[in-house]
């Protein structure tokens, strides 16, 4: 682990990563979505694989959301959209991140996971989601990028909440 | 009684009292009335494909195990323990030669016999002579096509008799693979805090097609510049039973097999092979009528098949009047090229998914007529009138929700709902 760490010091530091992820989880509670589009590189992609199956294969399974750039900035635009009936009035959401740490580096890729509490509250019902978020992360032009962000929820079903209409 | 339904053909005026969706004394009846005595989807039996595979299921309220035993034979048994009662099987989903109570230790067969239980010696030579401490199997478990359901009524009629007329549709689905279809793993649990059968009503809605999913269309014009506005047109038909069906045209391609310019040029050829393949099969009318139209299937009480840009299999069960849980399945011909097979599941999670641009706003609106219902003391009655005035129905009326309210209101009150002039 400390060779790992020395060796990202010289591109970029554990705390530019921390900051990073506060930031995209500040942007995303603020509903600044196509600010956190923005955070991910020309080929990024967003996932929610099916529950209690992370490595599904989306060709025989059904994900939640397999979002590639296009969609994930559709997604994005949408729910900012009034006719995004669901998130219209915006829910309040607050999420908490924890437990963030480095796992690997290969190449420029920095495989980044941390632990996720994401509140939601609409019509005063609250609804908690919890999981973990797998990151891979580049450096392009001198900033942070994502280039996979892979959300493994850590329910038995989506029930109470019922659907995932937020960027988790 | 009060009249659940009114029904006037003068003024072509159809409601449903708002006290269906809140009362708990009618969910009560309804469990007995409804879920223990009409067929109830339980599966599809690709979903055992192997001797020994098991699946757990709540069906109809019940805690179930949907089988296919050493003996290759597909069995719906309870998952309770003849002995105290405990679920006999706590996994999901596998394979298994024996289900095994943890508690007391009693073992029982795939196909629910029991084979061993430690202290043997402290009962009678003569117990389970009779088979009353196996695992109870659900009186009927029936098939049509490939779509299994569970009866808890005895003296229940046939599936085949029951399913109708809904059975030309089921066929226009499974005809779509002369190999078969498979449900995909990973089936979409989900709830939807709202009564049951709003989602009935949901399914076979085309009316809410544009206001509500405004968002999903305009995604799809931005992949196909020609697509200036989408259009939902077809028919609405009432199947009898209170099954329903709306059978349409619709922007969206079609995995089998209606290309759309939103697919790249090269697969136009994939898709007109998979129709002619079709049309040598069934013959151009028919073909046409498989590749080129949608249809959302509601079998009563609680099972939808959407055939549209994927096809769902998509049942759901009340836990509270204004709560539901919802089980999604996918369902794709086994013989899919995976290029198709990947379109289709990009299809079905962006329209059809809790996740996707189009299902959330569903079960908003669903929460919000809910919501709504807390004015029901004043505020009775709800709207189910479009359409009457036609002779023929539109997709876009709602002639299919009312054979679903009359069918409800005679299982319901074993009357049939009576002709009312409204006042």
């Amino acid at each position: 682990m400390t060779g790992i760490l020395q060796e990202m010091k010289t591109s970029i530091s554990h705390q530019e990563i921390v900051d990073f992820l506060h930031e995209e989880s500040e942007l995303l509670d603020e509903w600044k979505l196509v600010e956190w589009a923005d955070l991910f590189s020309e080929d990024g992609t967003y996932l929610v694989p099916p529950l209690g199956n992370p490595d599904a294969d989306p060709a025989t399974s059904i994900f939640y959301i397999n979002d590639d750039r296009t969609r994930l900035e559709e997604r994005a635009k949408r729910l900012l959209k009034k006719e995004a009936h669901v998130e219209y009035p915006h829910s309040t959401t607050v999420r908490n991140i924890h437990n963030i740490r480095i796992k690997q580096q290969e190449g420029n890729v920095i495989h980044v996971r941390c632990n996720f509490s994401t509140y939601r509250t609409k019509r005063e019902v609250l609804d908690c989601f919890v999981g973990v978020n797998d990151y891979r992360l580049v450096v392009k032009d001198q900033r942070i990028v994502i280039q996979e962000k892979k959300v493994t929820l850590k329910l038995d079903s989506l029930r109470p909440h019922g659907k995932i209409s937020l960027i988790l | 009684m009060k009249s659940y339904i009114r029904e006037d053909h003068q003024k072509s005026e159809f409601s449903v009292h708002r006290s269906v969706f809140t009362s708990h004394e009618i969910l009560e009846k309804e469990r007995q009335e409804i879920f223990s005595k009409c067929w109830i989807y339980i599966g599809h039996e690709s979903e055992l494909p192997k001797n020994g595979d098991f699946k757990r299921k709540k069906v109809g309220g019940r805690n179930l195990l949907f089988t296919r035993g050493s003996d290759g034979v597909i069995r719906t048994l309870y998952n309770s323990c003849p002995h105290r009662g405990a679920l006999v099987c706590r996994e999901n989903e596998g394979n298994t030669k024996v289900f095994r109570c943890f508690y007391h230790a009693w073992t029982f067969k795939n196909d629910g016999e029991l084979v061993g239980m430690p202290g043997k010696d402290g009962f009678s030579e003569e117990f389970n002579c009779d088979g009353s401490k196996n695992l109870t199997e659900v009186s009927r478990l029936e098939s049509y096509r490939g779509f299994m359901f569970v009866n808890f009524d005895t003296n229940a009629i046939s599936l085949d008799e029951y399913l109708g007329n809904a059975k030309e549709y089921i066929d226009l689905v499974a005809d779509q693979s002369e190999v078969g279809l498979e449900v995909l793993h990973d089936p979409q649990e989900y709830s939807v805090r709202a009564n049951w059968k709003l989602i009935s009503e949901n399914s076979v809605d085309l009316y809410h097609g544009m206001p509500t999913h405004k968002t999903y269309f305009d995604i799809k014009a931005s992949q196909d510049p020609g697509l200036k506005k989408a259009v939902l047109e077809g028919k609405g038909i009432d199947l009898g039973n209170g099954h329903a069906v709306i059978e349409y045209i619709a922007p969206w391609g079609r995995p089998v097999a209606k290309w759309t310019p939103a697919w790249p040029e090269e697969d136009r050829a994939e898709i007109e092979e998979l129709k002619n393949k079709l049309v040598k099969r069934f013959g151009e009318e028919r073909a046409e009528r498989i590749t080129g139209y949608n249809r959302n299937i509601l079998v009563f009480p609680n099972l939808v098949i959407n055939d549209i840009m994927a096809i769902t299999a998509r049942t759901y069960y009340p836990i509270e009047p204004g709560y539901m849980e919802v089980t999604g399945y996918s369902l794709a011909p086994k013989d899919e090229s995976e290029k198709f097979r990947l379109r289709r599941n990009d299809n079905f999670l962006e329209f059809l998914g809790p996740g996707g641009f189009a299902t959330p706003d569903d079960n908003e609106a669903l929460e919000l007529c809910q919501e709504g219902y807390l004015n029901n003391l004043e505020v009775e009655w709800n709207d189910i009138s479009k359409g009457m005035i036609r002779d023929e129905a539109q997709a876009t009326d709602e002639e299919q929700m009312r054979s679903f309210w009359r069918k409800w209101n005679e299982v319901m009150t074993k009357q049939s709902v009576k002709e009312e002039v409204l006042t």
